[in-house]
């Protein structure tokens, strides 16, 4: 409508037919401002974590993620100059020198001689300390603390501190956790619980999935409604007979109790009816002809599966992949059950609790090894999601 | 050795019957059309040949084996699907060279037969491409390609040309009938509703209604003698005219009246047993001339007029009202809304079906 018209018009044309779409659709108005919600709640405490796991320990401490670019405050101690050093001068003792570490702050904001307030006296005034002793210092860092009577003992005398710390980044606290925390190894155990536990039903599933759509058996149809039905059996109320199932047939051949192999079979059959689901859902979607077509080509089963049908469920098996990729690696439930407490075999959500309990306090520790867990489903899902486009079919009937 | 022969085939889904004991013999290299109107089973028929539907009851040889039990891999037969059905995945050159790499050929075997194909339908410049680069006529001819590559005993065709426009239609029919020419000693079978197709392609057309075979012959046949009344019908546009009329002399000529009052004679002497019976009359359009009161077969009021230029279209009311006679004379003719007119054609045009519907000149 609006092309036929002049230049002139062709704006004012858009402008209506915009306005006329806002008048039309003021649901979707609301669609959009419930996803701006939804992406604001999700991605805003993300970034916090991420920001939070690259800040310094002790500004982590005392200040939110939010003020993480502006300087801020610090309360800190330090020592004068041991006695040995003091001066007389017109009979009074002197200690004087700079505050050591001053160069990784911003300057000094105020200071105190005494614990009980640290904060009292601005910087560069003189603080009267009792016994007629003064202590004056700038904000540059320079101190001169004087006495009538001489300074005696080993150490210096204890200034307190209040000065401005500019923002500090590092990956300190992701070398900690990797290292001595444990987190490394515990990544390496959950990448091994998960890669096999997201291939293998896969694997088996696409099978099972082609079979229910396209071969025909007797007694298809109970079987697609008893993995439908196998959907509502809680994971929770089968662990347990499962895991004495496995251990009794497991002992029969000489397995252990927990080992990969169990928990990627533990995975594999809680995966499974969500799998085949999906996966036979696409499948049998996929155009009667082109099956036909191949099997006049002389194609078997077989070939049916790995030629034409595996390439042509791409978008399929990635939506699957990401689904039980994320359900295994954020899995702590099974894995308990299944896998062992050892250095070699805890997965990382059982090693988040553990640091939950061992270092609560230490965010910058649990904000680090939370980034860690979240970056693989991030990358995972990120590298997959290019394959769920639509149209793949284009091109082949009609 | 023949074709394609077909022995009592029957098919039936569960308890219903869809196709009540085929027979046909379909000779080596010729191209046979099933027309009928959808439902008839003429795709159940091609699909039986194809093996993808199991045969109920009956025979099915191709080229004198027996191939009832016989993978449709086996069977030596290709298929052009409605659908195209190609390969999405694969490029031209991969989706024709597909059944040759499954059947482990060497490659420059494949790579020899799939040029062969591409340079017949003018596709080397699109070997490369997906088939959603290409536009459906290019789709349907790559189909028709890969079912070429495969040097197919029996050709069979599902409906190839109804996803396409009427322009490309009428191109790819005109491929469809090159490739007859150049594949002369392959059987072909095509599948279609639409009797242009049948009649333009076919070396010999089985009508099929309900799930039996109405009439089999050469197009110009089904046109000119049909066996029964739904053949007239269904071969033939505008269809041809059927009304009632009264045999009321039988033995030497027999003389018909139509509804109307008026009087024909034909050279037709069996008539004995229907005598003074109404029978079913079928003129094709075509085939009535404007006449006299004197010397008409029919007679009937305008009722409307379709003048296309090279021919004019009357619509006559004729007194059975569901049953309008549609009258086809070249040129332009100038009659009107409620003009009168009478009709009139010659003995061998005409045609009888007694009151089953069956004809009674030509069996």
């Amino acid at each position: 409508m609006a092309n036929k018209t002049a230049m002139p018009g062709k704006q004012s044309g858009k402008v209506i037919s915009g306005l006329n779409k806002l008048r039309r659709s003021p649901l979707i108005i609301l669609v959009h401002l419930s996803v701006l919600l939804l992406v604001i709640l999700w991605t805003f405490p993300t970034a916090g974590l991420l920001i939070s796991s690259f800040r310094d320990k002790e500004q982590l401490a005392i200040s939110g993620w939010w003020t993480a670019l502006a300087s801020s405050e610090q309360n800190l101690i330090t020592r004068t100059a041991p006695p040995n050093q003091q001066q007389l001068i017109d009979g009074v003792y002197l200690l004087e020198g700079t505050i050591e570490d001053i160069e990784k702050t911003d300057g000094i904001l105020r200071f105190g001689w005494t614990s009980r307030e640290p904060e009292a006296y601005q910087a560069g005034t003189t603080a009267e300390m009792g016994n007629d002793g003064t202590l004056m210092v700038d904000s540059s860092g320079n101190y001169q603390m004087t006495s009538v009577d001489p300074f005696t003992g080993s150490r210096g005398k204890r200034i307190f501190y209040t000065a401005l710390t500019p923002p500090a980044f590092s990956l300190d606290n992701y070398i900690e956790v990797l290292g001595s925390e444990g987190i490394g190894q515990s990544f390496l155990n959950s990448l091994t619980v998960t890669i096999p536990a997201t291939i293998i039903p896969i694997l088996i599933a696409a099978y099972a999935a082609y079979a229910l759509s396209w071969m025909k058996l007797p007694g298809r149809s109970l079987l697609i409604a008893m993995v439908v039905g196998l959907l509502v059996v809680p994971l929770q109320m089968s662990l347990i007979p499962l895991l004495q199932l496995y251990n009794v047939i497991g002992n029969f051949f000489g397995v252990s109790a927990k080992t990969y192999l169990g928990i990627w079979l533990a995975h594999t059959g809680f995966g499974l009816p969500l799998a085949i689901y999906l996966l036979r859902n696409y499948i049998s979607g996929l155009p009667k002809e082109i099956i036909e077509s191949a099997r006049v080509d002389g194609a078997t089963d077989f070939d049916i599966f790995m030629k034409i049908i595996l390439p042509l469920s791409f978008p399929a098996l990635a939506s699957f992949a990401i689904f039980q990729f994320l359900w295994v690696w954020n899995d702590l439930l099974v894995a308990t059950v299944f896998l062992g407490n050892g250095e070699s075999e805890l997965v990382l959500t059982g090693r988040l609790r553990e640091l939950l309990g061992s270092r609560g306090g230490n965010w910058e520790i649990l904000t680090a090894s939370a980034f860690i867990s979240i970056a693989v489903p991030l990358t995972v899902f990120f590298t997959l999601q290019r394959y769920l486009v639509r149209g793949l079919l284009t091109g082949s009937v009609k | 050795m023949t074709g394609v022969t077909l022995k009592n085939i029957k098919k039936s889904y569960g308890k219903t019957d869809v196709l009540f004991g085929i027979d046909l013999q379909i000779e080596l290299g010729e191209f046979v059309v099933f027309v009928g109107p959808s439902g008839c089973g003429k795709s159940t028929l091609l699909r039986m040949i194809a093996g993808l539907e199991d045969i109920t009851d009956g025979e099915l040889y191709i080229e004198d084996v027996l191939v009832n039990d016989i993978p449709s891999a086996m069977r030596g037969i290709a298929m052009v699907f409605q659908t195209y059905a190609l390969y999405p995945h694969m490029t031209v050159y991969d989706n024709m060279a597909f059944a040759m790499r499954i059947a482990k050929e060497n490659k420059a075997k494949i790579d020899e037969r799939v040029n062969a194909a591409a340079d017949m339908l003018q596709l080397k410049p699109y070997l490369d491409r997906l088939p959603k680069a290409l536009s459906g006529g290019q789709r349907q001819r790559v189909a028709i390609g890969r079912a070429i590559v495969r040097n197919p005993k029996v050709f069979l065709f599902d409906e190839p040309l109804s996803n396409l426009d009427a322009a490309l239609r009428v191109q790819t029919r005109i491929e469809i009938a090159n490739l007859k020419e150049t594949l002369k000693d392959t059987t072909m079978i095509y599948v279609t509703h639409d009797q242009v197709e049948a009649m333009t392609l076919a070396d010999r057309i089985v009508v099929l209604a309900a799930g039996k075979i109405e009439q089999v012959g050469t197009p110009l046949e089904l046109y000119t003698k049909p066996a029964n009344l739904f053949v007239a019908k269904f071969i033939g546009s505008p269809a041809m005219n059927i009304f009632k009329a009264d045999v009321v002399k039988t033995g030497g000529n027999t003389c018909i009246k139509t509804k109307n009052g008026h009087q024909f004679d034909i050279p037709v002497k069996s008539l004995a047993g229907l005598n003074n019976q109404e029978i079913s009359v079928g003129v094709r359009p075509e085939d009535f001339y404007l006449s006299d009161q004197e010397s008409c077969l029919l007679s009937g009021e305008v009722a409307f007029v379709e003048s296309l230029g090279e021919v004019t279209l009357l619509h006559l009311a004729y007194h059975e009202k569901e049953n309008p006679v549609v009258v086809k004379i070249p040129g332009i003719v100038n009659k009107h809304k409620g003009d009168i007119v009478y009709l009139q054609a010659e003995q061998d045009k005409v045609h009888l079906f007694d009151p089953q519907g069956i004809s009674l000149l030509y069996l």
